[in-house]
């Protein structure tokens, strides 16, 4: 059973982004092959795989991050609210204020703590003090991480631990107020707890954001997602509610890396 | 081997017990092999560490020495003159009445103007090197700055006495004269007849001179920031701009700085090519179109014509103040570096 088959099985929630026959080029290789799949609003779609398979490629065509280097391109279609980011004459700062990403390690600018949220915002917005206060705060709340750093908000992003950097980096993401999260394998650099709070976090965060989360850890799929994609040597190979893919998956090779047989 | 073992064995009868001895024995000559070897390389170790521990004794002596020649030939001098010597514009070698003002003016005034035009341009090089120049012109653009950096000051001199210095007395001087006329402040920075040579020429000279340091060093720190910081930057929407004014040159900052100090370095001593443009009037003019001199043009015009002692005495009071000035520049700058450091840890 194809892909596109099995996107019709599953009963569909409102579309956020919708990827049409999207390949991937790096110079002559062709890392995503005709991948055709939904972002669904406010869900979780986790996107698991072994290394190579095209996973983080497809966050980085979701905001485009590949136009910075050259020889690297996409054809196919990515629909964001029916608009296709792929066409060259769409903003890309515009695009990216839409759509946040959070990266494996911890990206703190070289600034305070305040700085980082507040860097995003003035990018887009001219604030009163007192407002650009009140939306800092919210965006570390929101991130789980105000009661541990509202006394040393004037201090370097770069001295918290590296869980707290991950949370200051999604309370960034979240402050320029965008529709989309990307996280790329966001905690593959963390311990435990972190890892707990990181999750959490995202699960309060699918109510108000769409989030696409490439990870390697099949049990925080589980998790924290709504949906599953399978991908494997830059196809597509299953997509589903996360709970059928994982207990009754339909392809042979979906099987075989949720049981740990290859991969 | 192979075919030895077992006769040796038959020979033996309890073949195992004397294999182990055979192999003891073996390992202790192995073992006093090892210590001599150990013993040779100790000692290379020994001598390797006294030699480089002379090569770092030999800098400080050289310094020492520098400094130590320095103010005993300027004693006389400096017992002359006294601290009048640093505030007295007098350059008088009839009257053997001599003072450094304009010398250490004119030194300053060069430096400042090289790098109020070198910095912006230097990080702008940099920033279209690493972030927005196509790749196939980088490494041809790389290489030209870096032959930049390598010709001879000699060279510039020429270049600028002859080019630069007509040019900028026929189109580029009269504009600044007439443009700035008016305004009350800088009509005394711009006054005067366009000579062509002076302070402004050599402040341009020495800007081309050091803006291969700058943007050489800026480009390779630049180039140190790790693409995902960037890439963070970038997925929020910022712009090239705001990605190197916020992000890049902040977490290089130290490295840019190191390349500036180095830039002034070399802008505060640089003889030869300043020699050639900034007329080498010994006076302090408002006006940057204005002939002056500096430290090192003063020396290096000077020192074949020092006749008398106190003459010659003056000439190498004025090496020690360059010397003391280059100083406290690196000290400064380490002091910042020093200070940026701590508030980032």
């Amino acid at each position: 059973m194809n892909a596109a088959a099995q996107i019709a099985q599953v009963k569909a929630p409102l579309t956020k982004v919708s990827m049409r026959n999207l390949d991937f080029f790096y110079g002559e290789t062709r890392s995503l092959k005709d991948v055709t799949m939904p972002l669904y609003a406010n869900k979780v779609t986790s996107f698991i795989g072994p290394s190579g398979c095209g996973k983080s490629t497809l966050l980085r065509v979701l905001n485009r991050m590949y136009d910075l280097y050259p020889g690297q391109r996409a054809e196919g279609e990515v629909l964001l609210d029916g608009e296709n980011i792929l066409d060259p004459a769409v903003d890309i700062n515009a695009l990216r204020s839409r759509i946040g990403m959070v990266f494996q390690k911890p990206t703190p600018f070289p600034m305070s703590i305040y700085e980082n949220i507040a860097f995003g915002i003035r990018l887009y917005e001219k604030l009163p003090r007192a407002d650009m206060d009140a939306r800092v705060e919210g965006a570390l709340r929101g991130a789980a991480l105000w009661d541990e750093v509202k006394d040393k908000l004037q201090t370097s992003g770069l001295g918290l631990s590296g869980g707290q950097q991950q949370r200051l980096c999604i309370a960034r993401s979240v402050a320029v107020q965008p529709e989309i999260i990307l996280f790329d394998e966001p905690c593959s650099a963390l311990d435990p707890i972190s890892t707990a709070k990181v999750e959490e976090l995202i699960d309060e965060l699918a109510s108000r954001y769409t989030i696409a989360i490439v990870t390697h850890n099949m049990q925080q799929a589980v998790r924290v997602s709504d949906y599953t994609a399978f991908m494997y040597l830059g196809e597509l190979v299953e997509f589903g509610e996360t709970d059928d893919v994982f207990n009754k998956p339909q392809a042979k090779r979906t099987l075989d890396y949720i049981t740990g047989r290859f991969g | 081997m192979l075919s030895i073992e077992p006769s040796r064995r038959e020979l033996n009868g309890a073949g195992d017990v004397s294999d182990v001895a055979l192999e003891q024995q073996a390992s202790r000559s192995d073992i006093m092999d090892r210590t001599r070897v150990l013993a040779r390389i100790a000692l290379v170790d020994r001598v390797f560490h006294q030699m480089t521990r002379a090569a770092a004794v030999v800098v400080l002596i050289i310094l020492g020495g520098v400094i130590v020649s320095l103010v005993h030939g300027s004693w006389p001098a400096m017992q002359a003159y006294g601290f009048g010597f640093l505030t007295s514009q007098a350059w008088n070698p009839v009257t053997e009445n001599f003072g450094a003002a304009a010398a250490i003016y004119g030194t300053l005034v060069t430096s400042i103007i090289a790098m109020a035009i070198a910095v912006p341009v230097g990080l702008g090089v940099a920033t279209f090197l690493t972030e927005l120049c196509p790749y196939a012109l980088r490494r041809p653009i790389g290489v030209a700055i870096e032959l930049l950096a390598g010709i001879p000051s000699i060279i510039y001199g020429i270049w600028g006495l002859f080019v630069l210095a007509p040019f900028l007395q026929s189109h580029v001087q009269p504009a600044l004269i007439s443009a700035f006329g008016d305004i009350p402040f800088f009509s005394s920075l711009f006054a005067g007849p366009p000579y062509g040579i002076g302070v402004l020429t050599a402040g341009f000279i020495l800007a081309i001179m050091v803006l291969p340091f700058i943007a050489s060093i800026s480009r390779d720190v630049f180039e140190t920031v790790p693409p995902v910081l960037k890439e963070a930057a970038w997925g929020i929407g910022a712009t090239t701009w705001e990605v190197m004014r916020y992000v890049v040159v902040p977490y290089t900052r130290v490295g840019v700085i190191g390349g500036m100090m180095l830039g002034l370095g070399r802008a505060l001593g640089e003889t030869m090519a300043v020699t050639f443009v900034i007329g080498n009037a010994h006076r302090i003019s408002s006006s940057l179109l204005a002939p002056g001199t500096t430290i090192s043009a003063t020396i290096a015009n000077e020192f074949t014509e020092a006749v008398g002692d106190l003459y010659t005495s003056a000439l190498i009071e004025l090496g020690l103040i360059l010397f003391v000035i280059t100083f406290f520049v690196l000290a400064l700058a380490r002091y910042m570096l020093m200070r940026i450091e701590q508030k980032s840890a």
